[in-house]
């Protein structure tokens, strides 16, 4: 509780309560059970009601983070947080290269960096759970993924270079209302690497948990949802400090800890 | 294992010098040695110095390791996802190992320690990893290298057995990233090198699953799918359909000895490769120790290998295939190689005379000067009749070479339809049938230089065919008659 309490109070000394992440563009997710590709323990998960970022955060969201974040500055970012790649296509310590549009997604940012920003508008990273719940949504249906189409379409998208150029909200929004979970940039979650890694160095020789070969089929509960191998793949590749041309971010907040 | 042999013996020799109780623990070690020769030797063989490895794009191979020793080997080797041509008109996303499916070729010999880095190009959009079948080790090297975009990692590995092996990508969805073209061959030659040849080259065949049918335009997404299914819309080698046609046929001169390395990455099918009008005489079957000789077809498994050998005796063009036909002439599994020099005509002719076979006959009898091929017993009554009886004769006739919709085959038969060719001259057409042809001609631009045999048909029957191709596929709708092709032929 201490802790909590502390840790809340360095929150809101960092951020000086800055409101620039507006919560009128968060959309409710109404929790359920579903069952993923993957699972840590078991097959059915449990998700809780929360409210999600209806788009992926925008350079212009960061430009105004770093402004009143000076350790998220690309020069003075702690190197245990950040790789050289941090924020790599920004001119100066506060704007990102002309070339650079403000709506597009903002990428090259490291795990902590990204924590750090939802963080500081009392919200957070979504886990994966969450984040794939949502994801398997599309315009019409919570659950598309026995739609072949569905499945395609993601696929295109991810074949189809530069998407990290384009401008945020102009993929078909879900039925949640979110918009740009497929077809612009991969997306941080909390847990990202919970999948491969279970933590317990005896438990990984047992188990095969790794995502190559045949391993990858092993433990997944859908053969033919491709688009999801590829996303839990990258998750596995990934390490906190790496940032990616490619991977953005967007945060959620507990419905809870709101009303509280 | 040459060269091994001697430095046993040079070690025996220094140490029956040196005497004392060191002398008897080293000829225990030989002792041991000999039981579990190539294992022990080939992990505990030193290497002298560190090199950077030549990598070559397809059909290259790198020059040979010759007489060198086991050395520290450096491969750094760039993943790129890029657009490239899958053939004429259609587009696809390639996923490549060093920018060419298939990758970059890697030569090493055996004893050498590779330190393999791979990296990932920043604007890639997926991690990737490395298998190489050539590793003894957990995934092939696939979990020391899974690395994520903007990313590299390095490992290194002994390479202990010699072989042609193949290498692919091995992250989840594994059979997409194969598909997509990620893998290539890496060659562990034996001490001293393979024998010496005067032509070597590199070819790996493949599998595509495109949304659209073979030959749809424009850019196909990877259809999954069918990839499920093993229902390839394209069967290649290099690649592309047109890798190994054309100007970019491989090439040797008579009296060279040509060796292939083959490799086939799948992801789905087997190869049974082939090369038109040529034997091997030597076979590393599955790229192992195993020399067949003698073969005609050799069978390459997905995610196996083989090297062919063989000396190129006449002149001319030979066609490689996988003599799983349907995906030569149909799908794409198609490239050449073009032999130059003399003819040789105690090993092949050419055509020397032409007759007419009678089971009952006395004998071959010489084709006869005036027209005494069968006239059809039905003549054709009407236009109609003629463009149902022309069709007959050409899906018997003419239908293997010049293809259902007479679009022809890239490269080696010329399309008959919009083919400006054909329209330009009827009486030039007549005499292609009745006469036969060979030589370069142009076809809509395109150059084709092969031979079409004089066709035995009845004059109705060539009047009939023509008429047909005439008034189909956007031809100009001319209508041939007996006497027109009589004419011809009695010129």
């Amino acid at each position: 509780m201490k802790t909590k309490v502390f840790s809340l109070l360095l929150i809101c000394f960092v951020c000086q309560y800055l409101t620039y992440g507006q919560t009128e563009d968060m959309v409710l997710i109404e929790g359920s059970r579903y069952i993923p590709l993957y699972g840590r323990d078991s097959t059915v998960v449990e998700v809780n009601d929360f409210k999600m970022d209806k788009y992926p955060v925008t350079v212009e969201d960061f430009e105004l983070f770093v402004k009143e974040s000076p350790k998220w500055r690309k020069s003075n970012a702690i190197k245990l947080f950040t790789d050289k790649t941090y924020l790599s296509n920004w001119k100066n310590d506060l704007e990102s290269k002309d070339s650079v549009k403000s709506k597009s997604p903002i990428t090259y940012v490291s795990w902590f960096a990204a924590k750090a920003y939802c963080e500081c508008q009392n919200k957070r990273l979504p886990t994966v759970d969450e984040w794939e719940y949502v994801a398997m949504a599309d315009e019409t249906t919570k659950d598309a993924r026995i739609k072949p189409t569905y499945n395609e379409q993601i696929l295109s998208w991810y074949e189809a270079p530069r998407t990290n150029e384009n401008i945020i909200g102009e993929t078909p929004k879900n039925v949640w209302g979110v918009y740009d979970l497929h077809g612009l940039v991969w997306e941080w979650t909390l847990d990202f690497n919970s999948v491969l890694i279970t933590g317990e160095s005896r438990k990984d020789v047992d188990k095969d948990s790794n995502l190559f070969c045949g391993s990858a089929a092993v433990n997944a509960t859908d053969l033919m949802n491709y688009a999801a191998f590829m996303r839990y793949a990258i998750r596995g590749s990934l390490k906190a400090k790496y940032s990616m041309k490619n991977l953005g971010f967007r945060c959620v907040q507990d419905v809870k800890t709101e009303s509280e | 294992m040459q060269i091994l042999t001697k430095n046993q013996i040079k070690m025996k020799k220094r140490n029956i010098i040196s005497c004392g109780a060191l002398l008897i623990m080293i000829l225990f070690m030989s002792c041991k040695d000999n039981n579990q020769k190539k294992e022990v030797s080939t992990t505990d063989m030193p290497i002298s110095r560190e090199m950077k490895a030549e990598l070559t794009s397809p059909p290259n191979v790198p020059r040979s390791v010759g007489r060198r020793k086991a050395k520290k080997l450096i491969v750094n080797m760039e993943i790129l996802e890029e657009e490239g041509e899958l053939t004429d008109g259609v587009k696809y996303v390639y996923w490549t190992f060093g920018g060419s499916v298939p990758g970059s070729f890697i030569r090493t010999r055996v004893g050498d320690e590779v330190e393999f880095t791979l990296s990932n190009h920043p604007d890639n959009k997926l991690p990737h990893n490395i298998d190489l079948h050539a590793v003894t080790g957990p995934g092939g090297g696939a979990e020391s290298s899974f690395v994520a975009p903007g990313h590299e990692k390095t490992f290194s590995f002994k390479t202990l057995n010699p072989g042609l092996y193949v290498y692919h990508c091995a992250t989840a969805p594994v059979g997409m990233h194969i598909a997509n073209g990620m893998y290539g061959l890496i060659l562990v030659e034996p001490a001293g090198g393979l024998p010496q040849v005067d032509k070597e080259y590199y070819i790996m065949q493949g599998d595509f699953y495109t949304k659209g049918k073979n030959g749809e335009r424009g850019l196909q997404p990877f259809d999954m799918q069918k990839a499920v299914d093993e229902n390839a819309d394209y069967v290649v080698f290099n690649g592309s359909v047109n890798a190994l046609t054309g100007d970019n046929a491989i090439t040797a001169k008579v009296g060279e000895t040509v060796r292939l390395f083959v490799g086939n990455g799948g992801p789905n099918l087997v190869s049974s490769f082939h090369v038109i009008g040529e034997i091997f005489d030597k076979v590393h079957v599955e790229g192992g120790d195993t020399v067949n000789e003698n073969v005609q077809t050799t069978l390459i498994p997905a995610g196996g290998a083989a090297i062919v050998e063989f000396r190129v005796d006449v002149p001319g063009t030979f066609i490689l295939v996988d003599h799983s036909i349907f995906r030569a002439f149909n799908k794409g599994a198609l490239g050449m190689l073009k032999v130059e020099g003399e003819e040789d005509k105690r090993i092949y002719s050419g055509e020397i005379r032409e007759g007419i076979y009678l089971p009952e006959g006395p004998g071959i009898q010489n084709m006869p000067t005036t027209d005494e091929v069968v006239e059809s017993e039905i003549p054709a009554k009407s236009f109609d009749e003629q463009m149902k009886f022309g069709k007959q004769t050409y899906m018997q006739t003419c239908f293997a070479c010049h293809q259902a919709e007479g679009q022809g085959i890239p490269n080696a038969f010329p399309p008959l339809a919009n083919s400006d060719y054909l329209n330009a001259d009827v009486e030039r057409a007549i005499d292609v049938v009745v006469n036969g042809l060979s030589g370069e001609i142009t076809v809509n631009g395109e150059k084709y230089n092969s031979v079409m045999t004089k066709q035995l048909l009845s004059s109705e029957d060539v009047a009939n065919v023509l008429t047909y191709v005439y008034n189909s596929w956007g031809n100009s709708g001319k209508v041939v008659t007996k006497e027109m092709v009589e004419k011809v032929k009695n010129k």
